[in-house]
């Protein structure tokens, strides 16, 4: 008896009885079928969004920034908020494929691709804000290492802001290869099923002519590998990166050395949360249930309690370190955060990231899927106040009481924000319909050891004595074995 | 590029393929290649193949993009044009370490997947023969190369003795070319 034997301890990752050609089915077939009423709501509302937003960003671009609400004390507002929102909810579907794949998480399989994916389109979204912040965004090449008309002048190499340009164009295209690696077979899992001509081109374009050999797949296992060794200390690097924006300059409130691994827990935290948002109302659309299960949606929660603490040990920690500093701008800036005219901010943040994903302690409330999907939404408005605290409020009281100011968003502002909004969801209703949001051949390659049908036929191993169980192991290990090195 | 004649079986489980591979290479017939649907952990052991230098590339594509991004700052702030950023050193390392690390990162990850795609002979617009539509789906399929000297029926007659659950022979192009997937080509004609 040939076994792959995994605890019963551990929930399976796939319900119900499959096969191969079953979850081929299961995945496949919602990307031949027509899409339902909800899909062309959805869609046409994303679509909607997006071209508000092109309008709004259009709006901004003919009459100058002006028409933002931000001023000289506060030059970065909304956009640069959202812009850092936009990447941390990106880190999540990296740290799934990557770090995950490292630490040999089975859970990641089901969630990956659609991690993945969320985290392509979060970063496009990302992008758009410190391109269009720069007023003048014909010159946005500027950035690029480029001699530029002036003569050879080139870009400041030891910026931060510079650091950015790369950081982030060096993650969307890693992110971008990663996924796509790992779509090629399932492309051609497509195109062999087609029946229609349109498909069969289509995806045969797509599957770039993959077969699957043998070699391809020992040397797409390798590609993965690496390209997971990569991806992590770049996604970690990435939003540290975003986090020197801040940390390297002189602004009390910024110019602290707790940002980077700071930041880096917080994107995860809110990347887990866009993840949950999308894949539960995924799971439910195209029935993907016994896929994406409860088990799943729970791992992620436990992520979700784990890095909220670790921001709101962060925040602590910046409050006792103003204090331990004794320095006058630092302790005021703080004080001022909490109790300033921006005090709805600082609580908005302390309530939605450190209390209430505490509940998820109670596993009652982990296996929820409502609870699941409100937290999920909480956590990012939770997010989303971080960076605007972060922003607005270490800025708005500078070192000239003369200069303070208060800032509040404009409409094109918040027109480019939904627009993202917008672009975000036309690209994920794209994927939802078109793409397999899950990893067909890498449920394949985990069915039949963590599969409910195969783990069901094990039951008989785990009442076993331990002769029994040695003897039984033994001997499909030695069938195996004869195999492999005969 | 060449047209060749193939005896193809099919297998629906993993545990029938490895005794299969098995006996195929022992019984002296040309193995051509096995196609399966996921990556199957040991066939490579079984068919005897080399583990893969790709990341061996990746290495070197990394060490690249370290010595790009160096030499390219390094040339840019100490000779081509040395600004002076408040009093900072011209040649200030520490400061260039982000866009070092990315460009590290950015070189080794699209060289390794150039270079995948050209050795597994990838690209949008390759065609290859599939020999069974559903080996992406649920079959594992081993093929064997056939020439003059060799047998149809005992080929077809061998690989039914190792378990497959379904055989055939085709006449295919053995390697890629440009096409369209949704083409029928005129050797496939031949195996109607």
């Amino acid at each position: 008896m040939h076994i792959k034997y995994e605890s019963f301890v551990r929930e399976p990752l796939v319900d119900g009885d499959k096969d191969y050609h079953q979850v081929s089915e299961d995945i496949v077939s919602p990307i031949e079928g027509k899409p339902g009423r909800m899909w062309y709501v959805g869609f046409f509302f994303s679509i909607a969004l997006l071209l508000f937003g092109i309008f709004s960003v259009s709006w901004s671009v003919y009459w100058g920034l002006g028409t933002w609400g931000v001023n000289r004390t506060i030059g970065w507002g909304w956009d640069i908020t959202n812009f850092v929102w936009w990447v941390g909810i990106g880190h999540a579907g990296t740290l799934i494929s990557a770090i995950l794949l490292l630490f040999r998480q089975g859970w990641r399989t089901g969630v990956n691709r659609a991690a993945e994916a969320m985290t392509i389109f979060a970063v496009m979204c990302a992008g758009q804000f410190p391109i269009w912040h720069m007023g003048r965004v014909w010159d946005a090449f500027w950035v690029l290492p480029l001699p530029n008309s002036r003569g050879p002048l080139w870009p400041n190499f030891d910026s931060p802001l510079l650091w950015d340009v790369f950081a982030i164009s060096t993650y969307f295209t890693v992110s971008l290869l990663f996924w796509y690696s790992g779509l090629v077979p399932d492309f051609a899992l497509i195109r062999d099923r087609a029946k229609t001509k349109f498909r069969k081109m289509a995806y045969g374009l797509a599957s770039f002519g993959w077969t699957g050999t043998a070699k391809n797949w020992q040397r797409q296992e390798a590609l993965a590998l690496v390209l997971a060794g990569l991806s992590t200390p770049l996604v970690l690097s990435v939003h540290t990166i975003v986090s020197f924006d801040f940390a390297t300059s002189v602004i009390p409130g910024w110019h602290t050395t707790i940002f980077p691994p700071y930041f880096v827990a917080g994107a995860v935290f809110s990347g887990f949360a866009m993840v949950n948002t999308l894949l539960v109302i995924t799971r439910k659309i195209l029935h993907l249930e016994e896929y994406i299960t409860i088990g799943h949606l729970e791992a992620m929660n436990k992520v979700i309690v784990l890095t909220g603490s670790i921001v709101g040990i962060a925040y602590l920690t910046e409050l006792f370190i103003s204090w331990y500093s004794q320095s006058w701008g630092e302790m005021a800036a703080f004080q001022w955060r909490i109790m300033g005219p921006y005090w709805w901010s600082y609580w908005a943040m302390m309530t939605c990231n450190v209390v209430s994903p505490q509940l998820f302690w109670v596993k009652k409330l982990r296996r929820n899927i409502p609870f699941t999907f409100i937290m999920s939404i909480v956590v990012n408005i939770g997010m989303w106040f971080e960076r605007f605290v972060i922003i607005v409020t270490s800025t708005y009281r500078d070192w000239v009481p003369g200069s303070w100011a208060y800032y509040s968003p404009q409409w094109p502002e918040v027109g480019f924000y939904l627009g993202t909004f917008g672009l975000f969801f036309t690209c994920y209703f794209l994927f939802a319909k078109y793409f397999p949001v899950i990893a067909v051949s890498e449920i394949k390659f985990v069915l039949k050891t963590s599969g409910d049908n195969y783990k069901r036929k094990m039951a008989a191993l785990e009442e076993a004595t331990a002769e029994e169980f040695i003897h039984t192991a033994h001997a499909g290990h030695e069938e195996e074995h004869a195999v492999v090195h005969h | 590029m060449a047209i060749k004649k193939f005896a193809v079986a099919a297998y629906d489980d993993e545990e029938v393929l490895f005794p299969a591979v098995h006996k195929v290479r022992h019984s002296g017939y040309k193995l051509h290649d096995i196609y399966t649907p996921f990556p199957v952990h040991g066939l490579d052991v079984a068919m005897g193949l080399k583990e893969t230098d790709l990341h061996i590339a990746g290495f070197i594509y990394g060490l690249c993009g370290t010595s790009t991004a160096v030499g390219f700052i390094s040339w840019i702030y100490t000779s081509d044009w040395a600004i002076n950023y408040g009093g900072k050193p011209h040649f200030a390392l520490p400061a260039w370490i982000p866009v070092t690390f990315e460009l590290t990162v950015l070189f080794a990850a699209v060289g390794m997947v150039l270079t995948f795609c050209y050795l597994n002979q990838i690209m949008p617009g390759v065609k290859k023969h599939v020999f069974h539509p559903r080996q992406s789906d649920d079959l594992f399929v081993i093929a064997l190369e056939l020439n003059d000297h060799v047998s149809e029926t005992e080929a077809i007659a061998f690989l039914k003795s190792t378990g497959a659950k379904e055989t055939s022979v085709q006449v295919a192009e053995a390697s890629w070319w440009y096409g369209r997937w949704d083409k029928a080509e005129e050797y496939e004609a031949l195996n109607a």
